[in-house]
Formats: C-alpha cells, structure tokens, sequence
C-alpha cells in the first residue's frame, strides 16, 4: 500500500487521480497512512482533491502540495488579522477568510473583567485558531494552551504588511528557510508571518522596510538561483 | 463583501514613507506606472492596463430618433461599470458614490468637451441619427480607474469604425462592412484624465495613486486635458483646500503627461492598423504575454515511458493483428479506442520522438497532464509502432514498413532516446528562462 504511494511522491496529481486499494491482499492493508491536505478517503480508496505535487513525511504522512491564494481558515494555525470592530465581549478580527473570526476579551495573556487589553479598531493581532470549520464561525485565541502569550497578541505600530500567495508563506515558516537566510544577510529586520498569506515587515528605515516587502513579493515565481541573484544586486546596490 | 480594512500600521506607514518621498513600488512623485494598450478583433474594442488596473472598453452603434432640441446631433451615451471581479468591495447592481462620480467624470470629460464630432453622425436629420454607446468595465481596480477609464474610452472611440451609410433620396441604406469599407469617428481632439492625489492637508502630492495610497488619501484632483495643452475639465474632491500655486502646478504636470499619453494611443493605434493591413494577427490574445509559472518545478519531467512500454506490450499480446477489412472498435486503454486502421499513418520513427519530447516538454511546463488519456495516447502510438503498415493506394508520399521482429528493441532505444532528449531539451529551456 504504501508502495502505491511512494511511487507517486514528488509527481504532479490532478483532483480525480485515485489510489486504489481494492486489489491488495489483506495482509497488506493493515498499515495506517496519515491523509494530509488535498487527499481524501472514500471507502476503499484515496481520491486526490487538489491539483500539486504529492510530497511525503516519513513515517506515513502524505499530501499535496498545492499554491492558491485564498485563505481557508483551520484549526491550530497562526495568523495575522486585523480588528475591524469591538462588540460586546469580543472582537471581529478579518483574517482573510469567507467570514469574520471572533477573538474574545479575556484571550489574552493577564486579561481579566476588569483589566481590558489595549485593542484598538485597526490593529494587528497575531492570534490562532481553536475553531475553524465550515459549519461555525472561526474563534481567534492569543494565548497558547498554558495561558501564556507565546508570541502573539497586539503588535506592529510601525512597519508594513502586505499579502502574498500561501505556498510562499510555507515557504518562509519552514526551519531554516532558504528565502530568510538569503535575506537576513541583507540587513536586519523583523518579520511577522501568518498563515492566511500575510506577512509583516520592519527594518530599520522606511526605505530598508520597503526593499525587504517588494524582495519577498517578487520571490514568489523564482528560482534559488534567480533569487540569490537578485538578492546579491540588491546587496551591492545598497 | 466587504474589503480587507487598512489597518493603522499600513496607515501610518504609508504616510510616513510619502513624507520621506517613497512610494511603495519605488516610483517617483510624479511617475506613472506602466501603461499597456491593448486593441481586440473587433473595431472598437480596448483594453488599457495602468500597473495592475485594467478597465475594458467597447464601443458600439445603433441608428436612433435624435432628440427633441437637437434633431440634426448624433447621441454619445456613457455608461463605466465597476465589475465585482474588480474588488471585494464592488458589488453588482449598487448605485456606490464611486460609481455615480466616475460615470459623471468620464461623461463630463467627453461629452462637453465637445471631442467627438457629432453633426458628423447624423443620417436624416429629424429622424435618424447614429448613436454611438461607449460601455467601460473595471476588470481589475489597483488604483485610478479614472485614468485608465478615460484613456480607454478614448482609445477604443478612435478605434471604432462604424457602418458606411449611403443616401438616395428619400432610401438610406446601411452598409455592411463587407460592402463598403466602416468609416472611423471623426474625433477632434483626444481628452485625457489625470489624476493627482493629496495627503496630510494639501502637503504633499503624488501622481497616479495605488489602491493604497489612494485608502489613505485626503482628497483628489482629477484633470482633463487635450494634448493642446486645453482643460476640458477639473474636479475636486474629499473637501481639502488647495492653493491657486499648486492647482497651476498641477495643470502643469497633467499637461506633461497627456502629451506622453496620447503619444502611446497614437502609436498602438498606428500599430494596429498596420498589422490589421498586412494581414497579421491581431487581438487581445496576442497581445498577451505568456506567463509561466516556475516556482513548483521540478528538474526532471517525469514521463512515464517505462510504464507505456509495459502497457503497449500487454496491448499487443492481447489484441489480434489488424485485418484487412474494418474491425470493431478495439479500446486500448481508458479513454482511448481505435476503430479500424485509419488514415496511413505518417508516424516515421523520427516523427515519435519529437513527439515524445513535445509530451515532455510540455508536461514539464504546464506540469499537468491527464494521466490516463496521454498513457493511452503513447499506447496508441506504440500500437502503430507495431503493426505492419500496408501499402495502399494512398496519397502519402512517404511509407514506412515496420518489422515485428526489431520492434521491442527499438521501442527500448526509443523510450530511452527520448527522456534523454526530453531532458535535455527540458534543460535547454531552463537555461532560456533564467537568462530572464
């Protein structure tokens, strides 16, 4: 089973390929295979519902990889919103999604009834999802399972935020990322990035700031090489 | 739906960066983005991309009764829609104030501005009248619809030919541009919008905003210009005040622009009509780059020929030798049948490799192709391979005899002749690309 698989990792699938395992003994259908984004079970068989490359994990995860722009919120991931209103005892954060996502007072670190965080209509909160699923609204939480902020919560009262497809976004939040080594060696800056395609810069100057936004928005359709090239023009010109 | 809300830091950032003189895409103050021109099939018909805003516009004809106080005038009817693929924030069938403001800016800009001879557009005077539609549609809406609005009414009003008409007395008869040749508009002068944008009360101004600059904006001043160096219209918007100097100012560098403007509009009209004349091709289809996406290639274009040479040898094992007369339909593999021998097939040896290499190339590409259907397209031509082709009294000039018993060698060769050659041609177009 696993074999059928294999053969496929680092192939193109289309929605509509299917792997089947109705002809293997019995024996061999005893092993457990993880089913990752863009692959489904159907009985008997695995339906591929996203059109990408077929990547592999050891020990059995597959998946597809696949590039598409729009954001589908899922639970667990971290993303960057923005507040657009205050109702009540929660926020209404936009995070790029079909609809609005709640984020409530009391989801912040040190938050209690009576000591409000200081969220403004208009800020950016880096928050994660404890419920995203197409039959609910998705609820934002900015503290982490021990109560502690970890990271999120309110930031950037300077900087940039611009938008970039999702498969780059993956891209960058991979350890030791090619994309961020290459551009740490240009200058320092801070980076912020969330899942639903947005990505928030700092550097030092407005100017630097703006380099490393249009650097990142262009890195989308290069190659290694094209890309280390052009990082190298940058650096020189600077 | 609603549009993404700016945020404060986009906010803030951006006006402390247009105090420094930056602009997020590195332009100059008073720098234009990148302004294409497009012409389709039909006469009439424009596309005009600034940066990443593209707007659409079609103009067409109809013979009407002229109005009441006008009886020997042509009618000019404007009508821009805002198109929901523009932006989340457009929706269909709303009467926004954006809307109501461009359609009232395009129409002041080109009806009073008397640019469109319209005496020249009566037929019977009294009774028939050519009227003349311009419809605008935003595709894409990165900032300044205005701009790009007016330059494709324009563009597509100078493109328009409409049908020749021809009176005898009392009898008017409209030909069809297959009898008579259409005759374009008779146009004066070409008026054209530009756009300044001001931030931090009137200080600072840049032209041709983004759809961010634009969020941030206080007020905008619209205006529209002939390339001599005549105002047809100004407009001032979002209540800011603006001093005498800097409206002069910006007439000034509006006039600067328009005179490069018309100058790209006459040079793709040009362009047009001259490969309209020799015959060449012609539309938005050329006009369009070809994008290649290459960020989730891979090095090798896996074609699967190993497979196919299995699958061929399963095929032929299980399948009789063609007969003489027509047999029944015999399918080879899903999606794929073949009923009878059909034409003499012209597939020489050296013809399936660049075939092969085609197929390789192009699933390394596009990266796609449907699994089942190219297995039995390569199934079929490894079928041909194989069967021995008859003579017969075809027109062909070139027959080849392929004999059963070199064939399983020489698919062999073949399959691996033609991943090296996939390969390296695959490398070839690599090198191509990154010289970009």
């Amino acid at each position: 089973m696993f074999d059928i698989f294999k053969h496929k990792v680092g192939d193109v699938v289309l929605p509509g390929d299917v792997f089947s395992f109705a002809s293997l003994a019995q024996d061999s259908r005893m092993e457990k295979i993880i089913c990752g984004p863009g692959l489904r079970r159907n009985g008997d068989e695995v339906l591929v519902c996203k059109s990408g490359v077929l990547r592999h994990k050891p020990a059995n995860l597959f998946w597809v990889d696949s590039q598409q722009k729009r954001y589908v919120p899922a639970k667990g991931e971290s993303v960057i919103g923005i507040v657009t209103a205050k109702t009540g005892d929660t926020f209404k954060v936009d995070v790029g999604g079909s609809e609005q996502a709640s984020l409530s007072y009391l989801a912040f670190e040190g938050a209690t009834k009576r000591n409000r965080p200081n969220v403004q209509v208009g800020d950016l909160v880096y928050a994660q999802f404890i419920i995203a699923n197409k039959d609910m609204e998705p609820e934002l939480v900015c503290i982490d399972s021990c109560g502690r902020a970890n990271g999120m919560g309110v930031f950037g009262n300077d900087g940039l935020l611009f938008r970039v497809s999702l498969g780059l976004v993956r891209r960058l939040l991979v350890p030791r990322s090619e994309i961020v080594k290459d551009l740490e060696q240009l200058f320092p800056f801070e980076m912020v990035v969330g899942m639903n395609g947005r990505v928030w810069v700092r550097a030092q100057t407005t100017q630097q700031t703006l380099i490393v936004a249009n650097l990142l928005e262009s890195c989308e359709n290069m190659t290694a090489e094209q890309r280390k090239l052009l990082f190298r023009r940058v650096a020189d010109g600077c | 739906m609603k549009d993404t809300p700016l945020s404060n830091c986009e906010r803030q950032f951006l006006l402390k960066a247009i105090e420094e003189k930056k602009r997020l895409d590195g332009r100059q103050t008073y720098d234009y983005r990148n302004i294409k021109i497009t012409f389709g099939t039909d006469y009439g018909c424009c596309i005009v991309d600034i940066g990443k805003t593209r707007v659409l516009a079609q103009v067409s004809c109809d013979l009407v009764a002229p109005k009441d106080n006008r009886p020997t005038e042509g009618i000019l009817f404007f009508n821009l829609e805002l198109s929901p693929m523009a932006s989340p924030a457009f929706e269909s069938n709303r009467q926004s104030e954006l809307l109501v403001k461009l359609n009232r800016l395009l129409e002041r800009c080109l009806r009073n501005s008397k640019c469109i001879d319209t005496e020249s557009l009566c037929v019977v005077s009294g009774e028939k009248v050519w009227q003349i539609r311009v419809d605008v549609h935003v595709l894409n809406h990165d900032g300044n619809i205005m701009d790009a609005a007016s330059i494709a009414a324009i563009a597509a009003l100078s493109h328009f030919r409409r049908p020749d008409v021809g009176i005898q007395g009392e009898e008017v008869t409209v030909y069809t541009p297959e009898e008579r040749d259409p005759i374009p508009l008779s146009i004066y002068h070409m008026p054209i919008c530009v756009s300044f944008s001001f931030f931090q009360q009137g200080t600072y101004l840049l032209v041709d905003p983004c759809e961010r600059e634009e969020r941030v904006m206080d007020g905008l001043l619209v205006i529209a210009m002939n390339k001599h160096r005549e105002i047809c219209s100004i407009q001032s918007s979002g209540g800011i005040m603006l001093l005498k100097e800097q409206v002069l100012r910006c007439s000034k560098i509006a006039s600067v622009k328009v005179a490069e403007i018309t100058e790209l509009i006459s040079k793709a009209l040009e362009n047009d009509k001259k490969v309209r004349k020799e015959g060449g091709k012609f539309g938005y289809v050329e006009s369009m780059p070809k994008e290649r996406i290459t960020a989730l290639k891979t090095e090798v274009a896996p074609v699967e020929t190993t497979d196919i040479e299995m699958k061929a040898k399963d095929i032929v094992c299980r399948t009789e030798a063609p007969s003489e007369n027509m047999p029944s339909p015999v399918v080879h593999a899903p999606g794929t049948g073949q009923l009878g021998e059909g034409l003499q097939d012209s597939w020489g040896l050296e013809e399936l490799d660049e075939l092969e290499d085609d197929l390789g190339e192009e699933e390394e590409e596009q990266g796609i192709r449907e699994q089942p259907t190219e297995e039995g397209k390569n199934a079929t031509k490894g079928k041909y391979k194989r069967e021995v082709v008859v003579i017969s009294d075809s027109e062909e000039e070139e027959v080849v005899i392929l004999h059963k018993g070199t064939q399983v060698k020489d698919l062999k060769k073949q399959a691996a002749q033609s991943n090296q050659s996939a390969t390296a041609a695959s490398k070839k177009r690599k090198k191509k690309k990154q010289a970009f």
